[in-house]
């Protein structure tokens, strides 16, 4: 049943969220993904049913708490219906949300892919473990993608919608799976450990390290123990090969399935759609489908209208004989009887509204400059207030599916 | 509130959530600072490529080129960097085995913490440190520096370097990059945000946690795009009295059809600006910063006006 009462036109993002089983939202920074995720989904388990998980990254605290996601941790908590209802909605299916807690996620992996028991401790104890795991750039989207396939594999969700996790450059989620796939098969990790592994399977006493002119620059650069905890640690690590590459490979397959789509979002500045656009290109270079675009926290379109920039620059230059009828006409209001007040709120609000309307011509100018974008193309108003609870996000969601 | 000394300092880096401005706050001190007769470099760490965009220039490499006058920009690249780093240090003659060498690099820096951070910090503290002795002449170094998330782990490199290498060259060299970074007199971190949930939420995390692990002296926040205040109270009684049906029939008879839209339209103006405020507030009673604001430009494109228009709104902010 759609909400306008039985018309059977689906719109806006409704027939992807209705047929896909995920929906991978992404965009530069600060263009509002993690709200926009949150809205499709409650969206889709309001007005779609089944049961919907939104897997977000780096909620603001507030979101957070509205969707249930206190403090840490990786476990899927359903948004109790009541809430929905509180928030005025009628959910036909059920809403959960999860967090990604990046560490005990890598240490899940780890516990899995391990040869044994032993040789997980090894690593999860290593130093440059928790580093790495911590500040390994790719490691946050890696992770991502491989909870979204558990997520994905364990088949309780009719649709999860993930949004990605905030990094410098938008793609590098994309490629995280295959280079953590090479990272660890790579003929030069072998190279580089050489001198670790040639020590019995333990593998842990630097030989003949001054025999090789890079081990020598590096042992002068960083030290010889700083260059075994490395070895080391990579001599572990590789244990865990096979079961990494034959993952990252499952989860590349899972983001190329026709069951996922991506949305780009984006506001309407230059550069976040300088880069939404690439991004746009990008997916449908490589083969991902790519199903909607979503303009968020757009100005309305009232700023552009002819009629607006008349009266604005009437009330401008004539603020003085409007101040005057006002009060004149109107002479019970007092707030209008001071007409030197009244002309200057009036110059205010005229050049108010110019100003805005700058803006916003500026922002359908670049919507009009978009080149290759999808069929999908959503408007998301920049709304007056901040969206931190259900009802929020339930407006956002009636733009994702107008 | 003292007004921070910022362009008395030599080093000075810009960190901040994306989106909120960072790289037109970063280019706009350049070129204040030029303006003011300095020498100076700007550095881009994150390499996005649009600094170069607001002098309205075309890409910058690793060596620096003129981008205005008195701004000089160049892109951080760390395999430049090492290159650099091994030429000055170990003479080491590595110019035709960089291929390799910088496979390796990408290597050990996926797993060494601080490996690629501290080619990064080492060679704009290194421009720093051989403009104060004499052998390089940039009056300031400003730096384009990661988002918040990712700054602690950039400026903290030498620390962790200390910490993970016991000896070595490396071990040697961060000591004075850990003194010139931690000097605050020379040296500072300051944090652009927007008045808005997200951007606030970091900042306000981001000043405790460069407080309690880093030795970086924070400089000012810089709050950027805000909204102009439109009415005074009584103003705003008015205001409201205009909004009122048959104040609406006058304006429409005297500026027609449009007039509503253009109340209208205020209305969203004065809530956009409320709800900012909030977050202003919460920034200011939590963080002890200096603050310097900046207004929401309504302009039509970025570019070069753009970062004249907030050099000078930055100017007067801090009475320069």
């Amino acid at each position: 049943m759609s909400p306008s009462g039985g018309e059977s036109t689906a719109k806006g993002l409704e027939p992807l969220l209705a047929t896909k089983e995920i929906v991978v939202f992404c965009g530069s920074g600060g263009v509002g993904k993690t709200s926009v995720a949150a809205a499709a989904a409650l969206t889709a388990a309001t007005r779609l049913g089944g049961k919907v998980l939104v897997l977000t990254i780096d909620p603001a605290r507030r979101l957070a708490s509205a969707l249930g996601l206190e403090g840490f941790g990786n476990l899927e908590k359903q948004v109790p219906p009541e809430a929905l209802k509180e928030a005025g909605l009628e959910p036909r299916g059920e809403l959960w949300a999860a967090m990604l807690d990046t560490k005990r996620s890598w240490d899940d992996l780890v516990l899995r892919h391990a040869p044994d028991e032993e040789t997980a401790y090894r690593i999860l104890e290593n130093r440059l473990y928790t580093n790495i795991t911590g500040r390994f750039v790719q490691s946050h989207d890696y992770i991502a993608m491989e909870r979204l396939f558990d997520l994905h594999a364990t088949g309780s969700y009719d649709l999860i919608v993930i949004d990605t996790p905030p990094t410098r450059n938008a793609l590098d989620f994309l490629d995280a799976p295959k280079r953590m796939a090479e990272f660890f098969g790579g003929r030069l990790l072998r190279w580089l450990t050489m001198p670790y592994r040639v020590g019995g399977k333990r593998g842990a006493r630097v030989l003949n390290v001054a025999s090789r002119p890079f081990y020598q620059l590096a042992d002068r650069i960083l030290g010889s123990e700083f260059l075994q905890d490395i070895g080391e640690f990579f001599v572990n690590f590789q244990s865990m090969y096979d079961g990494f590459a034959e993952r990252a490979r499952a989860v590349e397959a899972l983001l190329h399935d026709r069951r996922t789509t991506f949305g780009v979002v984006t506001t309407l500045e230059g550069s976040p759609l300088r880069e939404a656009e690439f991004f746009c290109e990008q997916l449908i270079d490589r083969k991902y489908h790519l199903g909607a675009l979503v303009l968020n926290k757009t100005l309305p379109d009232y700023l552009l209208s002819a009629d607006g920039a008349r009266a604005a620059d009437v009330l401008v230059a004539e603020a003085g004989p409007v101040a005057e009828a006002l009060a004149a006409e109107l002479p019970d209001a007092a707030e209008l009887s001071d007409t030197a007040r009244t002309a200057r709120v009036l110059r205010t609000v005229g050049d108010s509204f110019r100003n805005f309307a700058v803006v916003a011509k500026r922002e359908a100018e670049l919507k009009g400059e978009l080149a290759r974008q999808p069929e999908v193309v959503a408007n998301v108003p920049n709304f007056e207030i901040d969206i931190y609870d259900i009802a929020g996000l339930a407006r956002i969601g009636e733009h994702l599916f107008a | 509130m003292a007004e921070p000394d910022l362009l008395g300092r030599r080093l000075l880096f810009f960190t901040g959530k994306g989106g909120v401005g960072k790289s037109t706050v970063t280019a706009a001190t350049a070129l204040l600072a030029a303006e003011r007769g300095k020498r100076v470099l700007v550095v881009e760490v994150d390499a996005k490529g649009n600094l170069t965009e607001q002098f309205e220039q075309g890409a910058v490499g690793f060596q620096p080129r003129e981008v205005y006058p008195g701004v000089f920009a160049m892109v951080m690249r760390t395999e430049d960097s090492l290159k650099e780093y091994l030429k000055l240090n170990l003479r080491v003659p590595v110019l035709g085995r960089l291929g390799p060498l910088a496979r390796v690099l990408d290597f050990v820096a996926t797993a060494a913490p601080g490996v690629k951070e501290i080619l990064t910090v080492g060679k704009v503290c290194w421009e720093v440190r051989e403009s104060i002795e004499g052998r390089a002449d940039w009056d300031l170094v400003v730096v384009d520096a990661a988002a918040s998330g990712h700054i602690i782990g950039q400026l903290d490199a030498p620390r962790a370097i200390q910490e993970l290498v016991a000896v070595g060259t490396v071990r040697t060299q961060t000591d004075w990059m850990v003194e010139l970074l931690s000097d605050p007199a020379l040296t500072a971190l300051n944090i652009v945000a927007t008045p808005e949930e997200m951007p606030v939420n970091e900042t306000i995390e981001l000043v405790e946690r460069a407080r309690a692990e880093l030795r970086v002296p924070l400089g000012a926040v810089f709050v950027n795009r805000v909204l102009p205040e439109l009415f005074t109270r009584p103003d705003e009684e008015t205001f409201e009295a205009l909004r009122r049906p048959e104040s609406g029939a006058v304006l429409t008879e005297r500026a027609g059809p449009g007039a509503t839209t253009v109340l209208e339209a205020a209305r969203l103006a004065v809530s956009l600006r409320r709800t900012r405020a909030t977050h202003l507030t919460r920034l200011r009673e939590t963080v002890d910063l200096p603050m310097v604001y900046l207004p929401y430009l309504f302009v039509r494109d970025a570019g070069l006006r753009v970062t004249r228009m907030v050099a000078e709104a930055m100017a007067q902010e801090l009475g320069l």
